[in-house]
């Protein structure tokens, strides 16, 4: 889509104008490009066309006098002339929407389209403008939900197959269609098969009509009343763009603006309906206080911002910098994650500092890689390999990319996952290792793509291994790891297999990396990393999951490191921040493991949570538990009270949602887009920047001076972090849709995010309090050695919509999420003693959930599969950090 | 009601027939229609699960043929043509005549469930007028005594003609070596072996 070199074109004629048109291009896309509008309903640009509702009808002549065609059927040819405004061509599109509304009913004033609609605005401009209509027109039962949250009128239909072509050909998820023949023609779903697709919501977006309407927004506003905002889409990482539409100081809807190097205007519903849960009644509005501190009183009370500020700085200036720690931030925009980067590091001195919970990656190996941007892994003949989490459930604007890659580009996927994912079924080769072995089977791949390894290691005769000289050692590691088939659980002939696509493709590899099961360490997917880094002119997608994570690790809110990726023992690199910053951590500090630890030791003063849950959201619930008891003060700065600030925040903060704050947003390519303000927050909620601002003057006075405005602060991160130098004002004014590809210079340069010293990047090198997993280290003999009979290995992997605390308070996705699930291959079903359908109790060594049996081709025979923080059963109680592969027994109850 | 375990063996060996599994979808519907005499929800499901399609595609193109029926009809289905040929020699006097003697309305079917009548546009069978056809089965020159003789041995079993009525082409068995090749076209790297055998059978 981002045309690179020049590429000859042809030359039309459209009403006796030249233009230059792309070769192979569809007339309607050269003539709009050109100026020349075709109205049209059922093309779409990012669908392929159909030429259903004949509205785009032009004359064209290519030699043999005019003619009506569509225009959006016909490719452009040299010479091609064409009549758009021709009295035939006018008479046909005058035809056509007579014919289109002889059905149509004439309800537009009660219609939730009424004042956007295609079909209104093209009868007004190119239509009869009286009807000759006088017959009863069609009746159908109205409305028809397809889904929880859309609603079908099919009287208003007029069968332009827009949305099921998306759910087809966008979505992957073909459940509505086009149901009888003729007159009798409507769109619907299977009965009691509903349009149950994480992307349903793009379909009442693209409908031309009123056809498809969204719970959330039905009936709430007429298009005329609302004012829109060009913003970023805050619930996962993708940073789709989005148009967020208000009235009356209240967020109704939110559209996926088309970014071609991100989302392609699609959305998840998640992210088109996730701005339920800010005008929630239930949202934080003035600061709380529980007293007296230290003994949690259950009554809360309402407090003003400067006695709630004041308490809490007391409580901080009282602490030992090192007493003090931060967790969460990855909700914030890149000005807030600066602000509490440089309040918690450069004002108090901590550098006990985490925006993940465990549930991420050492930002050593997320910003230390080279990074891919997502045009990069979609780009035709490419080749991704995912060792991560399935972009359906947790990245879906990734997934929608990435399956369009995989399906008309001919991007070859390789997959490297616990159990199968959204996107097996399109993979060229789908790996399920064992849990805890996904770092030796990526060794085995990386070293089989070297065909004299593979001989080598298959060959009987010592010669021909001696043969192989240097490469012995490999080949030897080779043998093993291809003969270790049952620990890893993926035979030798599809390791080859997958292995060969990879060296083929060398050079054009992408690597989506994440944690694809949250019951693996880190360490694994770490170690996987470092075996893929390995391979040539690779490159890495990291695929972290929550909102602006990628912009909390460039504002530096992890252990030993600050903004623009320098760490903190680095002094040569410390200039500018050392002349911004106030003071800095004497020593590296700890991570979110470290912190909870260190807090239920009792050695934590002041625990503070920014948009953090870590009871939900961290690895290990008992630590998490015990952690937020054991600190001496905890902090909560939030939307909402969510389950850790009520078990244990003595201070609450309200902050400003996504809709009511201007910043920035990084995606997970490292791509800066605006977020903008376009209501108030409620009551006396303040941005996350200004109450970090409010705090370092109060501790520090004149350390947060001028740093009044997200533009201001912006501009101090220009000067301290190299990272952001070219995020200047003018370069996102310039690309306001595709936002700026942050590139540092030194990577540039060849260096890897400045991260890569040696030929390996630095993924040995941790920050001094970076936890040390309990099993040994990853990728070491001992996780080969499976599961003891009867019980299993447990895979945690994330669902779109789970308890969290921002799905529970949004209406239309409160009761999509999935009960607690434990999915085993239906082959293991008669060890556990019961069958399909059972309730029972999944126990491992640290805590137990209750969960419904379930059988699953796609969860590899010895795993078990449950969903993270299903409604009732958070599966991180059954998990202890620290260890590679958890351990599991299946109960009946 | 699903599919019968030897219409499942059936429905596994038309699929083979095809490049695609997709490819079998019509005639995996007609099996199920010949099965239950119309497509129920279940046997859609079935035949989605087989071929690879979801049920709401399944239906979507089962629904596009006026053939396939989504309500139960009766073991017989008796399709009177009231086109012009027919027309002109009685054939609105027969289904008149079908409908009082079974005592349906058009389009309606028996309380014992044994027949449903409805009206057919030209059924290609002019010469023959007037004519019907039960179960795709065709009845030709029919007058009212022929049509109540008809029913008759239909009820009585005299006829051959299958309840809900059996298409040869979901019938046929196709020996291995004649198959097109169970491979996609975008795979074949050569032309295929009928093709040759096809010819030289053409000169012989």
């Amino acid at each position: 889509m981002t045309a690179v070199e020049p590429q000859a074109t042809v030359e039309i004629t459209v009403d006796g104008a030249a233009v230059q048109a792309r070769p192979g291009e569809m007339l309607i896309e050269a003539c709009e490009r050109s100026g020349t509008y075709i109205p049209r309903f059922c093309y779409h640009s990012r669908m392929s066309p159909v030429g259903m509702c004949r509205m785009c009808l032009v004359e064209v002549d290519t030699g043999r006098g005019f003619a009506l065609q569509p225009s959006c059927m016909v490719p452009v040819s040299e010479g091609m002339e064409v009549s758009t405004e021709s009295e035939v061509a006018k008479k046909a599109q005058d035809g056509v929407l007579e014919f289109l509304l002889v059905n149509h009913p004439l309800d537009c004033p009660v219609c939730d389209k009424g004042g956007e609609c295609p079909l209104q605005d093209q009868t007004m401009a190119y239509g009869p403008g009286e009807t000759r209509f006088v017959e009863e027109k069609r009746h159908f039962a109205k409305p028809v939900a397809i889904s929880e949250t859309v609603y079908l009128d099919r009287e208003r239909c007029i069968l332009c197959d827009r949305c099921t072509r998306f759910a087809d050909e966008v979505a992957g998820d073909p459940l509505i269609h086009f149901m009888g023949r003729g007159n009798h023609t409507e769109v619907n779903t299977f009965p009691d098969e509903p349009f149950a697709s994480y992307f349903s919501g793009n379909t009442v977006q693209i409908c031309p009509v009123g056809a498809l309407t969204a719970a959330p927004y039905r009936f709430k506003a007429r298009p005329w009343d609302l004012t829109e905002t060009l913003s970023t889409a805050w619930v996962d990482s993708v940073g789709a763009r989005v148009a967020v539409q208000a009235s009356r100081n209240r967020v109704l809807r939110v559209l996926g603006t088309d970014a071609d190097a991100v989302n392609w205007g699609w959305l998840t519903d998640k992210e088109r309906f996730g701005f339920e849960a800010l005008n929630s009644a239930e949202r934080l509005a003035a600061p709380m206080l529980r007293d007296p501190a230290g003994i949690r009183a259950p009554e809360w009370r309402a407090a003003g911002w400067g006695e709630a500020l004041d308490r809490l700085a007391d409580a901080v200036g009282a602490a030992p910098p090192e007493r003090v720690a931060v967790l969460g931030g990855a909700r914030l925009t890149n000005e807030a994650q600066y602000m509490w980067a440089k309040l918690a590091k450069g004002v108090i001195g901590t550098d006990n500092v985490d925006a993940q919970l465990g549930d991420g990656l050492d930002p050593a190996v997320v910003l230390g890689l080279p990074r891919a941007a997502i045009d990069d892994a979609c780009r035709p003949g490419g080749t991704v390999v995912l060792v991560g989490p399935d972009p359906k459930e947790e990245l879906g604007a990734l997934y929608l990319r990435l399956r369009h890659a995989v399906v008309y580009d001919g991007v070859k996927l390789v997959e490297v996952t616990p159990c199968e994912t959204g996107l097996s079924h399109m993979a060229k080769y789908s790996l399920h290792p064992r849990p805890g072995t996904t770092a030796q089977l990526i060794r085995a791949l990386v070293l089989a793509t070297d065909p004299e390894i593979v001989e080598a290691a298959e060959s009987d005769v010592i010669l021909d291994k001696l043969a192989a000289g240097e490469k012995l050692l490999e080949a030897e590691e080779l043998r093993e790891l291809l003969g270790a088939a049952d620990a890893l659980g993926v035979d030798a002939e599809s390791i080859k297999s997958a292995a060969r696509a990879l060296a083929v493709a060398a050079g054009e590899v992408t690597v989506v990396l994440g944690r694809s099961s949250l019951a693996e360490g880190a360490e694994v997917v770490e170690a996987a990393a470092a075996e893929l880094s390995a391979l040539p002119s690779v490159r890495f997608l990291p695929a972290l999951r929550r909102g602006n994570v990628m912009g909390a690790l460039e504002a530096g809110l992890a252990p030993g490191l600050l903004p623009g990726r320098t760490e903190l023992d680095d002094a040569e690199d410390l200039g500018p921040t050392v002349a911004a910053w106030p003071r800095l951590p004497e020593a590296a500090g700890l991570d979110a493991a470290g912190v909870l630890r260190a807090a239920a030791r009792g050695d934590i003063d002041v625990l503070v949570l920014v948009g953090a849950d870590p009871l939900n959201d961290f690895v290990d619930r008992d630590l998490a538990y015990r952690g937020l008891r054991g600190a001496a003060l905890v902090v909560a700065v939030d939307l909402f009270l969510n389950d850790s600030s009520t078990l244990a925040a003595d201070i609450v903060l309200p902050a400003a949602g996504p809709t009511e704050c201007d910043g920035t947003f990084t995606n997970l390519e490292g791509r800066v887009s605006p977020m903008s303000r376009k209501v108030t927050p409620p009551g006396t909620a303040r941005p996350d920047w200004m109450i970090a601002a409010d705090l370092a003057e109060r501790l520090e006075p004149g350390s947060a001076e001028g740093l009044d405005s997200p533009e201001a602060i912006r501009a101090e991160m220009a000067r301290v972090s190299e990272v952001h130098a070219s995020l200047t004002e003018e370069s996102l004014k310039a690309s306001p849709v595709e936002g700026v590809l942050l590139r540092p210079a030194r990577e540039a340069a060849g260096e890897a995010g400045g991260w890569r010293r040696s030929g390996r990047p630095t993924l040995g090198r941790r920050p001094a309090g970076r936890t040390v997993p309990a099993t040994g280290p990853a990728g070491g003999e001992d996780a080969l050695g499976g599961a003891p009979d009867g019980s299993f290995l447990l895979v945690a992997t994330r669902t779109m919509y789970d308890d969290g605390t921002m799905l529970r308070h949004c209406p239309s996705s409160r009761g999509l999420a999935p009960a607690a699930s434990a999915r085993i291959n239906p082959d293991d079903l008669a060890s556990t003693g019961t069958g399909e359908g059972a309730a029972v109790r999944v126990v491992s060594d640290f805590g137990h959930i209750e969960a419904t049996l379930a059988a699953d081709a796609g969860v590899p025979t010895g795993s078990l599969r449950v969903n993270w923080l299903a409604p009732g059963a958070p599966a991180n109680s059954l998990i202890a950090t620290g260890t590679d592969i958890t351990v599991v027994e299946v109960e009946a109850r | 009601m699903t599919l019968s375990p030897a219409n499942e063996a059936l429905a596994a060996e038309i699929i083979s027939w095809f490049p695609r599994p997709r490819s079998a979808l019509i005639p995996l519907l007609h099996l199920a229609q010949e099965q239950d005499g119309y497509l129920t929800d279940d046997a859609m499901r079935r035949v989605g699960e087989l071929v690879g399609a979801t049920p709401a595609e399944v239906k979507g193109t089962a629904g596009f043929y006026e053939m396939f029926r989504f309500e139960p009809v009766g073991t017989y289905l008796v399709n009177v043509c009231t086109n012009i040929s027919c027309l002109l020699w009685g054939g609105e006097e027969l289904l008149e005549h079908a409908c009082e003697s079974l005592e349906v309305e058009v389009g309606g079917t028996t309380d014992d469930g044994m027949f449903t009548v409805e009206e057919a546009e030209c059924i290609a069978a002019c010469t023959e007028a007037p004519c019907l056809q039960v179960n795709y089965r065709y009845r030709g020159r029919v007058t009212p005594a022929d049509f109540d003789g008809l029913v008759e041995d239909l009820r009585a079993g005299r006829t051959g003609i299958a309840g809900h009525g059996v298409l040869a082409q979901v019938r046929q068995s196709v020996p291995a070596e004649r198959l097109a090749g169970v491979f996609p076209p975008e795979q074949a790297r050569e032309a295929p072996v009928w093709l040759a055998r096809n010819e030289a059978e053409a000169v012989g």
